[in-house]
């Protein structure tokens, strides 16, 4: 269970707008680039001082892979993280407004409390 | 000593501004009378006639993140650079540039180091629309200098409701004991029920109308005794998944002082959360 290492990869591709729309047209490539490459960086330190231990459960990479926020959910990504990124690379594709953040809703809505746990 | 002018509680709702801002024929239908309770709620602290704000807050992860993430920081600096690249792409919130008011930070760490609390501090901060949504409502001119403190509501493990509360109590009491002759607001936003990223997002009113009513109830009238009896941090989730940013008004009421009425109330039922205004004048109503 690597929640934080999840977290890590929506905070990072977030604040990066090439990073949302290399995410957004190929997740699978982008999150083998992701783990091979920026996993183990640590964000304020040079790359020559990175983590060495970090890497995906196989059900995390396969959530980020499919863009399967419902997933992500369920194993405690922060909701707020998966939330934001996802308006970012889908919110464009409804006509509605709110159209997308309502059926973010309703893909989760077999959810109750408690919900899963958030910490890291 | 300076004098503690006014305490503000507030929402901070980052589509106000967007909500604001658009030309009448594309504004929301809830907009005007949005507009309308936000200017009224600008004019209580106009009238405190503040020089310095004390900005209580929490960053949504956009500088602090998990590889060091402090409970409580104290922005040190002498200027800050303020909203990023995601608040501007989702909420289409400009950038902004504030002063700081180093005196009162350095003060505040050094005596609140000195009276057991262990706050961080950040000599270069970029702060987020938890600070900055508050400076579009109420100081829209943006013309006063800043310390901002951030909390974290955000990323569990949290200090407990009752340590919002103290650093409330401790804030206020510095503020007072700072040795200057300037007249400080200190305005805090954070959240009534809410749920973000989770199923009951975005309805059409915030998820859970009963908690809102006792929460505009305990901060109405200072009631730090039933709200501090009934909010836990497990308590907090019940009411929707993002509703720990309350523990932000439980700070102000900390700084409002224990059964401290509010002076001025007022709230807006709008989609996703209710919008929720307080103020203090600790020292008495302006003329």
């Amino acid at each position: 269970m690597s929640k934080y290492l999840v977290n890590k990869f929506l905070f990072t591709v977030d604040r990066d707008p090439a990073l949302v729309e290399r995410y957004r047209d190929d997740p699978r490539g982008t999150v083998e680039w992701w783990e091979a490459e920026r996993a183990n960086v640590i964000l304020n330190c040079t790359t020559t001082e990175s983590s060495t231990w970090l890497r995906f459960d196989d059900d995390e990479r396969d959530a980020l892979m499919t863009h399967d926020y419902p997933a992500l959910f369920a194993m405690g990504a922060h909701p707020f993280l998966t939330l934001t990124l996802f308006i970012a690379m889908f919110e464009r594709d409804y006509d509605e407004p709110l159209g997308f953040q309502l059926e973010y809703a309703r893909k989760l809505a077999q959810f109750s409390l408690p919900y899963a746990d958030i910490t890291t | 000593m300076a004098e503690l002018a006014a305490v503000i509680a507030s929402t901070h709702h980052p589509f106000y501004y967007k909500a604001s801002t658009a030309p009448p024929d594309q504004a929301p239908p809830f907009a005007a009378e949005w507009v309308r309770k936000v200017e009224s709620f600008r004019e209580t602290l106009t009238r405190a006639e503040p020089d310095v704000l004390v900005m209580v807050g929490s960053d949504h992860f956009h500088q602090l993140w998990l590889d060091n993430m402090p409970q409580f920081l104290v922005g040190n600096a002498e200027e800050y650079d303020a909203n990023w690249y995601n608040e501007e792409r989702e909420f289409g919130l400009p950038r902004m540039h504030m002063r700081g008011q180093r005196d009162l930070s350095t003060h505040i760490l050094r005596n609140g180091l000195d009276a057991d609390f262990d706050l961080a501090f950040s000599n270069e901060l970029r702060i987020d629309h938890s600070v900055t949504c508050p400076i579009i409502t109420l100081r829209p001119q943006n013309d006063l200098p800043i310390v901002p403190v951030y909390t974290n509501i955000f990323a569990p493990p949290l200090p407990q409701p009752k340590r919002f509360v103290q650093l409330g109590r401790v804030i206020r009491q510095l503020v007072e004991s700072w040795p200057s002759d300037q007249r400080v607001a200190v305005i805090g936003t954070g959240h009534l029920s809410l749920e973000l990223g989770g199923p009951r997002q975005f309805g059409p009113h915030g998820p859970d109308p009963e908690f809102d009513a006792k929460a505009v109830d305990w901060i109405s009238n200072g009631d730090l005794e039933g709200c501090l009896s009934e909010v836990t941090l497990d308590s907090l989730h019940a009411p929707g998944n993002a509703t720990h940013g309350f523990m932000d008004f439980m700070l102000m009421m900390g700084v409002a002082g224990e059964n401290a009425k509010a002076d001025y109330v007022d709230t807006y039922d709008l989609f996703h959360t209710m919008e929720a205004y307080f103020t203090w004048y600790p020292n008495g109503a302006p003329a």
